[in-house]
Formats: C-alpha cells, sequence, structure tokens
C-alpha cells in the first residue's frame, strides 16, 4: 500500500522535466496514468469476502510513529474514489487546460495531493495521518492559488488554508490527548479501547478538538465560508478536491472515529446538528448564487452536511446510507462540476445570468446535466442513485434511538434542506439550458465539447444510471464493507426502489418534489427573503474582521519593538534572559550556596581581583582611548595572572600573548579611531543599562555558586587524565585534549581564525569608496 | 576563593554589559573583551580551583588540576581574539565610511 501513497509524490518529481516538452505531449497524459494504475489495483480488493489488510514500515519507532497502512471497507471507498475521481479529472484537465498554462506546477501539486489524501484516507497512525491531513490543506492551498495573478485566488487560497489550519491544529490536539490516554498512536488500537476514551475526563475536550478539524475540512456550518471562495481554483481541481474528496476527508475522520465515540450522547447531538444545519443553510444558500459553481459549491457544502448527519446519527442505517451517498455525491456532483467546467470553457461565463437555452446547443452536456441534477435532487426515477440514498436518508431520519426535540425536529429539517436541493438542482439545469438564448451577452459563441472533455462527466454520468439501476451490485461487495468499519453491527442492507404506498420516506420525497416545483416556479416571488436572512448577517464578515485585526495588531506590535535600534534589541534580549531565567531558577528553586568544598583564600589572589574589579570598573568613566586600553590590559594580565596561581600554564601562556597582540592591535587602531566621549544618554537611560549590567552580573553570580554547589554527575575529566597518555601519547593533557581527543574541533578553530584574519586584511586593504556604490 | 572569583566573574560581565549598551562603537568593543574574560574565569571556577598539581602527567603525583576547564578556556581565548581583532577592524572601517562611530546613527534607512 505504501506504494499508493508514495508513487504518484515519486511522478511528480519527473514533471517538472516533462512539462518541457509540453507543447508536443500535454503533461496531463504522463499524469494520467498515476491514479488509473493505482485504481486497476484496489479494483481487486473489491468482494464479498474483502478483510481488512495492514502493512507497517517504520518510520520514527521510538515515538511511536510508523508509516501503518490499513485497508478496511471504508479506505477502500475513499481510495477508489480519489483514484478513480483522480484519473476521470486528470483525463478532463488534459483538455481543459491549455498548454500555454503552467502544466508543471499543476500536476505537481495534484500528485502531492494524490500523494496527501491516499496518505489520509490508508494511514492507521493518528499522527501519520495528521502529517497527511495538513498536506492536502496545502497542497489545496496551491491549487486554488493556481491562477495567483487574480486577487479573488489568492484571497480564497489564504481563506481556505487559514481555516482548515486551524481545524487542523485543533485535531492534533486532539489527536494527542488520544494517545495520552490510551497510551497507542494506531486507531484500530484505540478502538479496542473505546472504554477507556468514554470514561475519561477528557472526552468532551478531545471529542470537540477533533471535530473541529473535521468540521472545518468538510466545509460544516459556520466554517462553510471557504469552500464558496475556493472556486476560484480551476473547475478540475473543484471537482476533485472540494467536491469528491478532500472535503470528504472530515466526514471520513468522523466515520473513522465513530467507533468511539458513537456510544456518546454529545456526539449525537453536535455532529446531526451541525450536519442538519449545514444540509439545510447550504441548500438555502444555493438558490441564491448566480455564479454556476457557487452554486455547486453550496450544493456541496450542503450535501456535506446531510452525510455528516448521518454520520452523527450512527444507526445502522443510517450509517449505510451515509457510505452509500459518499459514493453517489461523488459520481453527480463530479459530473457536475464538468459540466459547469464545459460551459465556463465554451461560453466564457459561468454566470447563470448571462446563460439560458443552451439545451440546442450543447446537447449531450445538456443530456448530461438532466442526469446529474435530477440525481441531486432526489426525483423518484429508478435510475438515478441521488433518488436512494435520500430516501435511505429519509429512513434514518425516522429511526433515530434516542428520543429528544432534536430527534423529533430532524425528519423536518431534512425535508426543509432536500426542497432547496431541490429547487437549487432545478435552478441549476433550466437556468442553463432552457428558456430564451441570451447569444450577445455570452464572450464566445457556444458550441458543443471536444469528446474528450466530455468522456469524464460521461463516464460518472453512466455510475449514476448503473447504481441507479443495479444499486445492489455495489452493495454487498463494497458498500457494506464500508458500513461495517463504521458500525460494526451494520447487517447486510438490501436497496430498493419500490416499498409500497404507505412508505413514509416515500411520502416525504412527495413532499420534497410538489414543494420544491412551487418553490420552483414561485422564486422570484419569495427571493426578498434573502434580505432577511442572510441579510447583513455574514460569517465571512467575521472572517475577513479577524483577519483584518490581526493584520493590524501583529504590525503594530512589530512596529513597536522592531526600531532598527541594535541596543533596544539588546536590552530586550537581556532582559528577556535575565527574567526567564532567574524566574525559572526560583520556580524550580535553584539557587544553592554551599560553603563546602572551597579553596582558601590568599593574600595575593584577593590582591589580584581587588585590581580586576577596580580596573574593569574603570572602563566604564575613562575618557581617554590609551587609558581604556592600558585598563583593559591590566584586566588582560589579571586574567593570565589568576590562571598561574590556578595551575593552568597553558591557558596563562596563551592569555600573555594574546593580550599582548590584542593591546598592540588596539594601539594600531585607537591611533584612527574618534576619542572615547562621555555618554550623552540620559539618565533614565544610564540607569536602565547599569539594572541590566548589574541583574546580568549578579544573575551569572549566582549561577556559577548555585552550580558549584550541586554535585549531580561526576566529572568526566578523570577519563582525559587516566587515557591521556595511553590515547594520545602525551603528558600534557590540555594539549592532548586540543589535539587528540578534540582535534577536529581545534581544526574549525584554526579555519575560523583564518577566515577572521582574511576579513581583517580585506577590511583594512580595500580602499575607502572602492566598491563602495 | 571559588565565590570569590565567581563574584569577580560576574562584575565582570555586569562592565561588559553596561559597555555594551553604549552607543559608541568602541566602548562596544571594549564590552566583549570584558565579556570573555569573565566567561573564561567563570568556566575555569567550575572544575574546583587548585585541587592538584598543573595537569601535566609527572611520576608519583597522583592530584591535578581539572584539564578540560583549561582545554575549553584555551579554544575560546584564541576565538574570543579572532573575534576582538575582527570587531575592532570593523569598527575602524565604519568609521571610516560613515564619519560617525554612534550606533543610534547606523540605523540605516528605513525601507532599506
Amino acid at each position: 500500500m505504501i506504494f499508493a501513497v508514495l508513487i504518484p509524490l515519486l511522478v511528480a518529481c519527473f514533471i517538472p522535466t516533462l512539462s518541457k516538452a509540453k507543447n508536443k505531449i500535454h503533461t496531463g497524459i504522463f499524469t494520467f496514468f498515476v491514479p488509473f494504475f493505482i485504481f486497476l489495483y484496489f479494483i481487486r480488493f473489491v468482494g464479498k469476502d474483502f478483510t481488512p489488510i495492514r502493512q507497517t514500515y517504520n518510520w520514527i519507532p521510538s515515538l511511536g510513529i510508523n508509516l501503518d497502512f490499513y485497508l478496511d471497507g471504508l479506505s477502500l471507498l475513499f481510495v477508489l474514489l480519489i483514484s478513480g475521481i483522480g484519473s476521470l479529472v486528470v483525463l478532463y484537465s488534459i483538455f481543459y487546460l491549455d498548454k500555454q498554462e503552467r502544466l508543471g506546477h499543476f500536476y505537481v501539486y495534484l500528485l502531492l495531493f494524490m500523494t496527501a489524501m491516499f496518505g489520509v484516507v490508508l494511514s492507521d497512525n493518528v499522527f501519520v495521518l495528521y502529517t497527511f491531513w495538513e498536506l492536502t490543506s496545502i497542497s489545496s492551498f496551491l491549487l486554488i492559488g493556481y491562477w495567483h495573478f487574480k486577487e479573488r485566488s489568492r484571497y480564497g487560497a489564504l481563506k481556505s488554508m487559514l481555516i482548515t489550519i486551524f481545524g487542523g491544529l485543533s485535531m492534533f490536539g486532539g489527536f494527542i490527548l488520544l494517545s495520552v490516554i490510551t497510551g497507542t498512536t494506531s486507531i484500530q488500537e484505540m478502538i479496542s479501547q473505546t472504554d477507556v476514551i468514554l470514561s475519561s475526563d477528557y472526552l468532551p475536550l478531545i471529542l470537540a478538538l477533533i471535530l473541529l478539524g473535521a468540521f472545518t475540512k468538510s466545509a460544516q456550518f459556520p466554517f462553510h465560508i471557504w469552500l464558496p471562495d475556493a472556486m476560484e481554483a480551476p473547475t478540475p481541481v473543484s471537482a476533485y478536491l472540494h467536491s469528491a474528496t478532500m472535503v470528504k476527508a472530515g466526514i471520513f475522520l468522523i466515520a473513522r472515529f465513530s467507533p468511539i465515540f458513537s456510544g456518546y450522547e454529545g456526539f449525537f447531538i453536535t455532529v446531526s446538528l451541525v450536519g442538519i444545519v449545514t444540509l439545510c443553510w447550504g441548500s438555502y444558500m444555493a438558490v441564491r448564487q448566480t455564479d454556476l459553481k457557487a452554486i455547486l459549491a453550496f450544493s456541496t457544502i450542503s450535501q456535506l452536511g446531510m452525510i455528516m448527519a448521518m454520520l452523527g446519527f450512527g444507526t445502522t442505517a443510517a450509517v449505510f446510507a451515509a457510505v452509500f451517498h459518499i459514493l453517489n455525491h461523488a459520481t453527480f456532483k463530479g459530473s457536475l462540476f464538468m459540466i459547469a467546467g464545459i460551459i465556463d470553457h465554451e461560453t466564457g461565463t459561468r454566470d447563470i445570468r448571462k446563460l439560458g437555452g443552451l439545451f440546442t446547443l450543447l446537447p449531450i452536456s445538456a443530456t448530461l446535466a438532466i442526469f446529474g441534477t435530477f440525481s441531486m435532487a432526489g426525483v423518484p426515477f429508478p435510475f438515478l442513485n441521488g433518488f436512494y440514498s435520500k430516501e435511505l436518508f429519509f429512513e434514518a431520519t425516522l429511526d433515530l434511538e434516542s428520543a429528544s426535540l432534536l430527534t423529533e425536529l430532524i425528519p423536518y429539517l431534512a425535508i426543509l434542506g432536500s426542497i432547496f436541493t431541490f429547487v437549487y438542482s432545478m435552478y441549476f439545469f433550466f437556468g442553463v439550458f432552457t428558456g430564451p438564448k441570451k447569444l450577445n451577452q455570452l464572450p464566445k459563441k457556444p458550441h458543443e465539447a471536444p469528446v474528450g472533455m466530455l468522456l469524464s462527466p460521461i463516464i460518472l454520468v453512466l455510475g449514476v444510471i448503473l447504481i441507479g439501476l443495479f444499486p445492489n451490485m455495489v452493495n454487498a461487495p463494497f458498500i457494506q464493507h464500508a458500513a461495517e468499519a463504521v458500525n460494526s453491527n451494520a447487517e447486510y442492507h438490501k436497496i430498493g426502489f419500490w416499498h409500497g404506498w404507505d412508505f413514509t420516506p416515500l411520502h416525504m420525497s412527495l413532499i420534497v418534489v410538489a414543494l420544491g416545483i412551487v418553490l420552483f416556479l414561485t422564486r422570484k416571488k419569495w427571493s426578498g427573503v434573502y434580505k432577511v436572512l442572510p441579510g447583513k448577517l455574514s460569517f465571512n464578515r467575521v472572517y475577513d474582521g479577524l483577519v483584518n485585526k490581526l493584520d493590524t495588531y501583529s504590525a503594530g506590535i512589530t512596529n513597536s519593538y522592531m526600531t532598527g535600534s541594535l541596543k533596544l534589541y539588546m536590552s530586550l534580549i537581556l532582559a528577556t534572559m535575565i527574567i526567564v531565567t532567574t524566574g525559572f531558577m526560583l520556580l524550580t528553586d535553584g539557587f544553592t550556596i554551599s560553603s563546602n568544598n572551597l579553596a582558601d583564600i590568599t593574600i595575593i589572589e584577593v590582591s589580584i581581583v581587588i585590581i580586576m574589579v577596580v580596573a574593569a570598573i574603570a572602563t566604564i568613566f575613562t575618557k581617554h582611548n590609551m587609558a581604556a586600553l592600558l585598563i583593559l590590559g591590566v584586566v588582560g594580565y589579571g586574567v593570565a595572572l589568576l590562571f598561574v596561581i590556578y595551575r593552568a600554564p597553558d591557558i596563562a601562556l596563551t592569555q600573555f600573548v594574546v593580550e599582548t597582540i590584542t593591546v598592540a592591535l588596539f594601539i594600531l587602531c585607537f591611533y584612527h579611531l574618534p576619542k572615547l566621549r562621555k555618554t550623552d544618554d540620559s539618565s533614565g537611560s544610564k540607569t536602565l543599562n547599569a539594572v541590566l549590567a548589574i541583574g546580568f552580573g549578579a544573575m551569572m553570580t549566582l549561577i556559577g555558586i548555585s552550580a558549584y554547589s550541586t554535585n549531580w554527575f561526576d566529572s568526566i575529566s578523570d577519563y582525559f587524565l587516566k587515557t591521556s597518555y595511553k590515547l594520545g601519547g602525551g603528558d600534557n593533557v590540555v594539549n592532548v585534549i586540543l589535539v587528540d581527543m578534540r582535534g577536529l574541533d581545534t581544526l574549525f578553530e584554526i579555519a575560523v581564525l583564518g577566515i577572521a584574519a582574511l576579513a581583517i586584511f580585506s577590511l583594512i586593504k580595500l580602499k575607502k569608496n572602492k566598491g563602495a556604490e | 576563593m571559588e565565590i570569590i572569583i565567581l563574584i569577580l566573574s560576574g562584575i565582570l560581565f555586569a562592565t561588559a554589559i553596561y559597555n555594551l549598551l553604549q552607543k559608541q562603537l568602541l566602548r562596544i568593543v571594549i564590552g566583549t573583551a570584558l565579556l570573555s574574560h569573565g566567561a573564561h574565569l567563570f568556566i575555569l571556577t567550575m572544575g574546583k580551583l587548585k585541587t592538584g598539581q598543573p595537569p601535566i602527567l609527572t611520576d608519583g603525583v597522583s592530584d591535578y588540576t581539572d584539564p578540560l576547564p583549561q582545554a575549553l578556556i584555551l579554544t575560546s581565548i584564541v576565538i574570543s581574539f579572532g573575534v576582538t581583532s575582527l570587531l575592532l577592524v570593523l569598527a575602524y572601517r565604519t568609521t571610516q565610511e560613515n564619519k560617525t562611530d554612534n550606533m543610534e546613527q547606523l540605523r540605516g534607512k528605513a525601507n532599506e
């Protein structure tokens, strides 16, 4: 299975090279084979006696993060969707995208997305899943912003990224909590520990965090606002990412964790409620849109809400219907997106107000659209798969386990949402293909699309019809396994068209169709309702306001300290260091002073120390270059004398030599440098400097004394004393350490000195103004 | 004695920081020089003072001072020598090119 995840990524590495020949061969042709072969590989798993497969590859075993791949019915459904729709979308894009476009970029992003999406649905490890999850957000960002010269594209890309990554991070938090509670990172092992999770105090928090991830990704109310703006992406991308696959990742996540949470009342309430509200709001808003893709975007939001609601119900019938609808939605919505792309491509506009009467001009597309829209509307014809899942949905709403106000309301909300679904489906079809022709308003003269472009929607519509005619064909070998993975009690559920006249879901469907027709025909009369709801209420406004505020505040904060004054930066760094270090030491009771084990005090040492202290303090007040130099020399020689007293002959020698050279160098430079001046700082600034300086000095002294007073580990110095002669062949241990034990270190030190010497040389030798602008 | 040396090193740090926070380039160079002196004494004290003979293996001697801090300091002295000289020359060139040794005037222009 790892190959399915990695092959798209590998091929993506070659795409830039292949795209150089794009004028001869469209880059999409190479790309097409990737999802196609993956589809062929996985289709063989479809069958009645399918059993889950698991594969493990070590990645970071010490953290429990491994590439665990787990293929069960649910993953298989998604893998086939991703690779199947992926192949069709790539095929479609070959005709949709002109060779002048940056094809290399497009297909690299698309393949990156495939890798990410396969990773999400196949991973059994929560952290690996999270990694791939974020990768889908990133590739979606790149694809939405593909036409980056358009301002709307950039806005849409940023919006989708901010919202989905916010959700992704929340989900990550939920995963960490889950893995801490269960002590495992495998989803399947978490499922086997359902009792532990359900009895945990953190359960509401975990659920909220994970649901945030799923709701943002699957564009659930009120996080749905990113999806309509994501329609700025090229249409193949909208059909693929923002309808068939990526937005279903949230659904996948809920389905994957259903076995754990379905026993918890909060899960039922939240997911059902959010799902059903999204269903109603999405379909209600879709009717108002004028852009074809915006209609489809809100339609996707509402359909995702419907699937989400069914997963929230959690009953065997609901789960079965949800899984079935994932497949059906991919077929009819995918084909409708492609048809919207064809209309855009052939007429030059997606504005439904400018379109009309295209049936005779684009007869094939129109025929395909009939099946797509009517299936989406749930019109009761035996050859439309959308009707079956819609009826199963109604059936599920009537058969909920718990009784509360919410369960009473759900069937009515389901009908309400479905009525609007019916209205926008009809609006889409009749608005584009019937009515008066408005050819003079179109930028292009419309004609039927090339065969290649029609191929993919034809295949998808064939899927709609075949599943509609023989729903049980996909049932036992395919849908059943997926439903079992979500709800282990799922029983074989035969799908039928006719259940007799006294079947409530049928009545609901008929109500939907009847009221839908009435509302569709009278839609001009009630369109004023949109001025009341949503009216000025808009989540987009909330989002825009938040992003703007964030921009202004962060710019304000940054500008307040990024003033260009190095002194200010230095002071801030020092102050932070003093506060954090001292604070931490105080909190952990780190300061200790013990007087054990100290060396005796002699007069000569004390005298040197006193001289050095006086000299060091004098550097601050001196005003003469030569005096400053001499005082600094006093400190340096003082250090060297201390080295002598403390039996460090080597460093004492070095210190003497270096100090002498430094003094010589100082004399050379001081001659050319301006005289030291009395500082002209204000007294406040001086006090602040003094406070920082004394604070830092005191902190270092205290740390030193504490470090000296505590002895947690034995010194490793004995090792050097013992092995110096044996390993290094030298009596002088310090020398052996430098040239033998840490030889490389010394080598690089010499290199650093060499570079410094070169820099000094060039700084002095480069003539003034030469090389300057 | 260790405590006295650590206090000395603290004072060296304090004067170094005070010098570093000045506007004049030269004071900043002096500050870095003082900073390395303080650090060297700090490291030396960590290995205990005067515990034995210099770390040069001699027959009949079993107590030596800690060789490890000395090796570290030796490296550090050389590096800080390089840093100080580079800074000095840099200060010299900066002053010549810009006709000022005041850090506040060396900020660069906005949007640069």
